[in-house]
């Protein structure tokens, strides 16, 4: 570096730090594209949403369904299924928490707050064990609804864990009808 | 590292000591950033760190574009569509890969024409020159092969065209090509093959890079007046020196970006100028595109490769001397490697007792030849081979391994050389108007 | 050096600019300059135009052509023609895509239009381009450098460039059409002089002549005569073969300025740190 004395530091280093600041700046916008594009692509930000028809899903029957790489119950439940867990009191649940991303986070478990449709007709809840990620086998287990065999958790007929490992509740996803028989996910 | 004689580092924290005595890498570093570099450099020195900005631009948007490539036969192409379409800002990504491998070949075609007219090949520098040609033998696999990958017409056919030359190399020619392409023809393990090396070769060009560094940092810059730095005492160094940073540090990223302005604008505004529009159609082994042409920057040895045909009376002869096993194919593959082997050869060709072309009236001329030279087998390499681009291409080409092989030898014997200055710091002040201090 | 590598460089741009005024030989491709709103470093897509282009491969181009790379969902993406959701959900939903399962279901956004109908058809996704409408001269570049690649004025071209058969060979080839910006097609020996070179512009191709003029309503009630159409259609190619063509200018804008700025600032800074050097007198 120069040795020369000069009276106009301050001009001088103010040039120094302009272009230093240019020279940042420059490659901060040439490094966040390198970031960003690992970020999720148009055609999987696509594909956070799906539309899913269920015409053809009938009282007691389950669609299931391949949202964003995991699998979504869609279950039409029975008269006697939505009675059931209508029923339950709250005390008797491991956890009293809704887990429905459609309502704020401090609703409690009980079924208006699992069911998609105020009828209760429609469950729609991911199946995915809240233990360690299995898919839960629908129609079986001790509460009639739920059971996943890979460590014996069993969810009632609103998806709740009522017996086993599983901390949560069967978690329920964005979900809305758009039309009588159409469900968007996400 | 260099010989000339300069300040070292001096750990004065005890962070800096603890790590000194473990590893010197700061003052490896510092030497490295440090180095006495002589004052008289001219704007043709700038063209290394636009070769390094080029690499590092290339390994991270190269890195980045693997994320989302498949190198399948099947979904290459439309996985490069995907790049393009959906990946964020994955257009600009692809172009600036694409066009920087075109900044690449640029910087290093004027950072080799600055090596071979101010006679930085010389000795001895020669190790950092064959260095360089490793490079650059690198940089063209890497390219090739990266070219391979978007699997589009000129993808195919190219790599068919390039591959095919092997078999052209006498009595184990076809086992190498079968051996290249995993098949008898380009295909999926072709490019399975091509993508893992396209990978591999920039990190190997890499190490070279710091090997070349080294061996010119060993041996102290070449500069324009093509006179070495005082090495007597630290004080007569300085008069002909400046530490590279922040001297040449600055003025270098000065020249970069005046450069990237002009890159910025070309993938900007028109990216796919310096490329070709069959490579946007689907490979089709079937159909051939009428024109098959590399990209630019292989267009001169395309050339070379082209110019030597059947009926070239040194095509002849040689087919004659050496019973029938040189054939016109096999003799342009040689001719094409050859003319990178006798650039190579420059150090020991090269029979002047002064370094800088500055200062060499005749070698002036003959070398404007050869850059011209380089210009026309450029463009004749993407013409077609009729009259009279073939005598073109023939007369070009002949012009090149003629400066090599026959004009460097004789100018160092016939050349009466003007005088260069006596130190740099002359020729400094005199570029300057300084008088002597 | 650089005094003889001025003089050069001078001298050879001279001799280039000369040269390039000459005519196109006769018997090439006549491809016509058509300007773009897209073209040059402020272009950018008019979202009409591409809206028209679109109805007008729906209506006429879709038949053979599919353009298997394009995302429905991206008819409403900023810099396309930006149809609204609705919309863009309807004109999928007109097309059927296969489920894994061999069901036939109406499309979705996520969904890519279909592949071209006829196996002799090209995909159009890329045409734009996969051509180039502009050559040489010499084969040197300049005219690309000038007037672009010319992908969607070769387009345009060749919608417009069917003709009535020549009088070399008015019988045309049986089978083929005459079209004045074709260059890659059969050509009728009767229009070969004696040398092998082609007397007229052009040459023959295997599709039949797509546009005539007023083949669609443009429902702006824009003027749809053939020209309007071919550079209709040509300009929603573009945008079809490359998307983020606004944002890629605007980027190379924003670009340029910001190195601009600190090219001027690194001027400076090498300029004030190598003065003490180069003025001591």
């Amino acid at each position: 570096m120069s040795h020369a004395e000069d009276p106009q530091g301050d001009r001088r280093d103010f040039l120094y730090y302009a272009t230093g600041g240019a020279a940042a700046v420059v490659t901060g916008a040439a490094v966040w594209p390198l970031i960003d594009q690992m970020n999720a692509s148009s055609d999987v930000r696509a594909l956070a949403s799906i539309r899913v028809d269920v015409s053809m899903v009938d009282p007691g029957t389950q669609l299931t369904v391949l949202w964003q790489g995991k699998p979504v119950f869609i279950r039409a439940r029975t008269e006697a299924e939505i009675e059931a867990a209508r029923d339950t009191p709250l005390s008797d649940l491991i956890d009293t928490d809704a887990r429905n991303d459609n309502l704020a986070a401090a609703a409690d478990a009980s079924d208006a707050h699992r069911a998609l449709s105020e009828d209760g007709v429609w469950l729609v809840q991911m199946g995915v064990c809240t233990h360690l990620g299995c898919v839960p086998l629908g129609e079986s287990g001790d509460f009639g609804g739920w059971y996943c065999p890979c460590h014996g958790s069993h969810y009632d007929t609103a998806g709740r864990i009522r017996k086993g490992p599983a901390p949560q509740n069967l978690h329920i996803p964005v979900a809305a009808f758009v039309d009588d028989t159409t469900i968007e996910l996400g | 590292m260099s010989g000339i004689p300069h300040d070292h580092y001096e750990p004065k924290t005890r962070i800096e000591k603890w790590l000194e005595s473990r590893l010197p890498v700061i003052s490896l570093l510092y030497d490295t950033l440090m180095i006495p570099t002589p004052r008289n450099l001219n704007w043709m020195w700038i063209w290394g760190i636009v070769l390094v900005f080029a690499l590092v631009l290339q390994i991270a948007t190269g890195v980045v574009l693997v994320m989302h490539y498949t190198p399948h036969v099947d979904m290459a192409f439309a996985s490069i569509e995907h790049i393009m379409r959906d990946v964020n800002a994955g257009h600009m990504i692809r172009y600036f890969h694409a066009n920087g491998a075109s900044l690449f070949f640029l910087a290093v075609y004027l950072h080799i024409f600055r090596g071979l007219y101010y006679g930085s090949y010389k000795a001895p520098r020669e190790v950092t020159w064959i260095i360089g040609m490793l490079i650059y033998l690198v940089m063209m696999g890497t390219a090739f092969m990266g070219y391979v990958l978007p699997w589009g017409q000129m993808s195919f056919h190219g790599t068919a065209v390039i591959t095919g030359l092997f078999g052209a190399i006498p009595l184990i020619g076809e086992s190498i090509q079968a051996w290249l392409l995993g098949a008898g023809a380009v295909g999926q393990p072709a490019l399975n093959r091509f993508f893992s090396l396209h990978y591999l070769l920039p990190f190997i060009l890499l190490g070279l890079v710091i090997v070349h560094v080294w061996a010119f940092h060993t041996t102290g810059n070449n500069n324009p007046a093509g006179v070495e730095v005082r090495r007597g005492s630290k004080e007569e160094a300085q008069k002909d020196t400046l530490p590279f940073w922040p001297y040449f540090v600055i003025k270098d990223l000065f020249a970069l970006a005046v450069i990237l302005v002009v890159f910025m604008a070309i993938v900007g505004f028109m990216p796919n100028y310096l490329g070709h529009p069959d490579n946007y159609v689907m490979a089709n082994p079937l159909a051939t595109p009428s024109h098959i042409v590399p990209e630019w920057y292989f267009l001169p040895f395309y050339a070379i490769l082209r110019a030597f045909t059947a009926d070239v009376w040194a095509v002849q002869f040689v087919h004659w001397i050496t019973f029938g096993i040189v054939d016109a194919k096999f003799f342009g593959v040689l001719a094409m490697f050859g003319a990178i082997v006798v650039m190579a050869l420059a150090p020991w060709l090269d029979t002047s007792s002064v370094r800088s072309g500055r200062f060499r009236p005749m070698f002036r001329w003959w070398f404007a030849l050869l850059a011209i030279d380089f210009v026309v087998l450029m463009w004749v390499g993407a013409q077609t081979t009729t009259f009279p681009y073939d005598w073109i291409a023939l007369i070009a080409a002949t012009y090149w391994f003629v400066f090599f092989l026959v004009i460097l030898p004789l100018l160092g014997v016939i050349e009466k050389p003007e005088a260069p200055p006596a130190t740099i710091e002359e020729d400094f002040n005199a570029q300057h108007g300084l008088s002597a201090k | 050096m650089t005094q003889m590598f001025r003089k050069f460089a001078l001298s050879t741009l001279a001799a280039l600019a000369l040269s390039t005024g000459g005519a196109m030989a006769a018997g090439e491709a006549e491809i016509t300059d058509y300007a773009f709103s897209f073209e040059g470093p402020f272009g950018s897509y008019d979202t009409l135009q591409l809206q028209r282009g679109l109805k007008v491969y729906t209506d006429v181009c879709a038949a053979c052509h599919g353009l298997s790379f394009v995302a429905y969902r991206t008819l409403s993406d900023e810099g396309g023609p930006m149809l609204p959701e609705d919309q863009m959900r309807a004109y999928a939903a007109q097309f059927e895509v296969e489920t894994p399962d061999g069901d036939f279901v109406p499309a979705t956004p996520a969904d890519h239009f279909g592949p071209s109908g006829m196996e002799t058809a090209p995909d159009l996704s890329l045409m734009a381009k996969a051509r180039a409408g502009f050559h040489g001269p010499y084969g040197t570049g300049l005219a690309q450098l000038f007037y672009g690649m010319g992908g969607p004025e070769y387009i345009a071209s060749l919608m417009t460039g069917y003709a009535d058969e020549p009088d070399c060979a008015p019988d045309g080839i049986d089978g083929l059409y005459y079209n004045t910006a074709f260059a890659s097609g059969a050509y009728a020996e009767s229009c070969l002089d004696p040398a092998g070179n082609h007397t007229v512009p052009g040459s023959w191709i295997a599709m039949p002549q797509p546009l005539y003029g007023d083949d669609v309503d443009y429902d702006d009630g824009h003027v749809n005569d053939l020209q309007a159409e071919a550079q209709d259609v040509a300009a929603f190619l573009m945008w079809a073969a490359e998307p983020h063509l606004d944002a890629r200018k605007h980027a190379g804008l924003v670009g340029v300025i910001f190195l601009l700025i600190l090219t001027v600032l690194l001027y400076l800074t090498n300029k004030r740190l190598w003065a003490p050097h180069k003025h001591r007198e």
